[in-house]
């Protein structure tokens, strides 16, 4: 019983991380209706940066807080930049160049910082808190920072006029042009957002999994996943479903063993897609015909 | 007399290699109710668009003197242009208020915002009643209401309306027309108005354009032209 607890609690621990990638995807699919293949390796480039920085001496809270604003910036720059220009293409060329981003990623990080894999420090105490048997300090402080994360995106979505114009975009962008929304910037920011999110994640996760340039493979596999078992189009649902991935596969790792942990993943995206296409809380879209 | 609030000279307009409008001409008096008129296919829908950049187009158009023609849709409205459009243009998944909300997204003035969502629920009070529920869930006329509120939220210098009356019953459509009214002549807020229903349009109207397909045919006083029995006949139809 301590056992299954145990891996409860830190399956909700790297669930988190895969509720904030989960819900870095929703938000660009919602704008494009394409989930962003890259992702991942933008939130890993950024763990990167954040080592640099600390490596350079930076004490961790400012090099955490610099990165998510340099992940903001670049997640913007790479909409005005890369993406813009093919907004209006067709679905497969958008795809190409998320799958061109993820291999620039890649490989760039590998070039520069190389392929061994490194460790990351972790901003909690060695020491498990509050005595308990169950967690690790940094399970515990990564779920509270996914957690206020996840509440700030919340309320910047509901209580701003930023964030409802940006709700506004996504579902209708001629609309939002004839109320004189400036679509374009709407969807810069979602992907600032998103990059911002996803470095929180990697900073997260990597004093886990440790830092190099292929850590996020399974991560966003993981996160996808949680995604589509949220419903892709529902932010609630992806981050719920984030968490529901992250303690399946702790709990399926301990009983039927860790080589299973992935194929897990891969079970989930089938099912679903298969059984209940739209996700546990996603819209059922009916057309009529 | 001043110089008009919007003038349109030579204006073409297409949707890829199809050409929709002809070169046309017609203008909106500064404080005026302009109505385009025509059957369906004539142009209409399109030269309300053109206004805002939602299409192709050649030729000028002058808001208050300044050329707007190629500038982008949403630096138009900016200038003070709302649109009510074709079908209506609802954001299905947000609520009612947050639709109003929306139509405000560009002012400043959050007081007399706060007062002008009051005022848009006096006008009409079923929205009042659904102000929390998803806009999607409304009716037809309902969300046409709701495209007419949140057109005017943005206290539009000229107001573009799009078969305002489409899909809404009887009396419902003499209510919004006589709040049309109503706008112009205690805020002076310039209209063009395209209409299926002629005989309305040319009662709130002070001028009237006849558009067949793509080229302006008659244009006068909307009063001669709801004179005029041969025109009344032969083009609209009453």
């Amino acid at each position: 019983m301590d056992l299954l607890i145990h891996q409860v609690l830190s399956g909700l621990a790297t669930g988190g991380i895969y509720a904030s990638v989960a819900l870095a995807l929703v938000m660009i699919y919602q704008a494009t209706h394409l989930v962003n293949f890259a992702q991942g390796e933008i939130a890993m480039f950024a763990t990167y940066i954040c080592w640099t920085m600390l490596n350079a001496g930076v004490p961790y809270w400012p090099a955490f807080f610099l990165t998510i604003v340099i992940a903001f910036v670049g997640g913007l720059l790479i909409e005005r930049v890369i993406i813009r220009p093919v907004e209006n293409s067709p679905v497969l060329s958008v795809v190409i160049v998320f799958i061109g981003l993820l291999v620039i990623f890649n490989s760039v990080a590998g070039w520069i910082y190389s392929y061994t894999i490194k460790p990351f420090p972790s901003p909690f105490p060695a020491e498990p808190l509050f005595g308990n048997t169950y967690v690790t300090s940094h399970e515990l402080g990564s779920m509270a920072v996914t957690l206020v994360v996840l509440g700030l995106v919340f309320a910047f979505f509901r209580f701003t006029p930023l964030g409802l114009a940006m709700r506004a975009a996504a579902q209708n962008p001629a609309s939002s042009r004839l109320v004189g929304v400036r679509v374009g910037w709407m969807l810069a920011l979602g992907w600032g957002l998103a990059a911002a999110i996803g470095a929180v994640a990697g900073m997260m996760v990597a004093p886990i999994v440790f830092l190099e340039p292929n850590m996020f493979g399974g991560i966003l596999l993981y996160a996808f996943a949680g995604a589509l078992l949220g419903g892709i189009d529902s932010p609630g649902g992806a981050v719920i479903g984030g968490f529901l991935v992250g303690v399946i596969e702790n709990v399926v790792g301990v009983y039927l063993g860790t080589e299973l942990k992935l194929t897990v993943a891969l079970i989930i995206i089938i099912g679903v897609l298969v059984l209940r296409p739209s996700g546990l809380f996603g819209k059922v879209h009916v057309a009529r015909v | 007399m001043s110089a008009p609030l919007l003038q349109v000279r030579g204006l073409h307009a297409q949707y890829g290699p199809t050409r929709v409008l002809h070169g046309i001409d017609f203008e909106v008096k500064q404080g005026g109710i302009t109505t385009i008129l025509g059957a369906n296919g004539a142009g209409k829908t399109t030269t309300l668009r053109a206004m805002c950049g939602m299409v192709r187009t050649e030729g000028q158009i002058m808001l208050a003197g300044e050329r707007i023609d190629g500038k982008a849709t949403e630096e138009v409205v900016r200038r003070g242009v709302a649109h009510v459009p074709d079908g209506r243009g609802t954001f299905m998944h947000l609520t009612v208020e947050e639709n109003l909300r929306m139509g405000a997204y560009t002012r400043k003035d959050k007081e007399q915002v706060q007062a002008d969502y009051e005022r848009m629920y006096t006008y009409f009070p079923r929205l009042r009643e659904r102000r929390r529920q998803q806009a999607g869930t409304l009716s037809g006329g309902e969300q046409q209401m709701l495209a007419v509120s949140r057109a005017l939220m943005l206290r539009p210098r000229l107001l573009l309306l799009d078969e305002p009356s489409f899909g809404l019953a009887p009396r419902i459509v003499q209510e919004i027309f006589r709040i049309f009214r109503e706008i112009n002549q205690t805020e002076g807020t310039s209209m063009l108005l395209v209409e299926q229903n002629a005989s309305l349009a040319l009662q709130l109207a002070d001028e009237a354009y006849l558009l067949e397909t793509g080229r302006v045919v008659i244009s006068g006083s909307a009063e001669s032209i709801r004179n005029d029995e041969a025109v009344r006949r032969s083009y609209l139809g009453y």
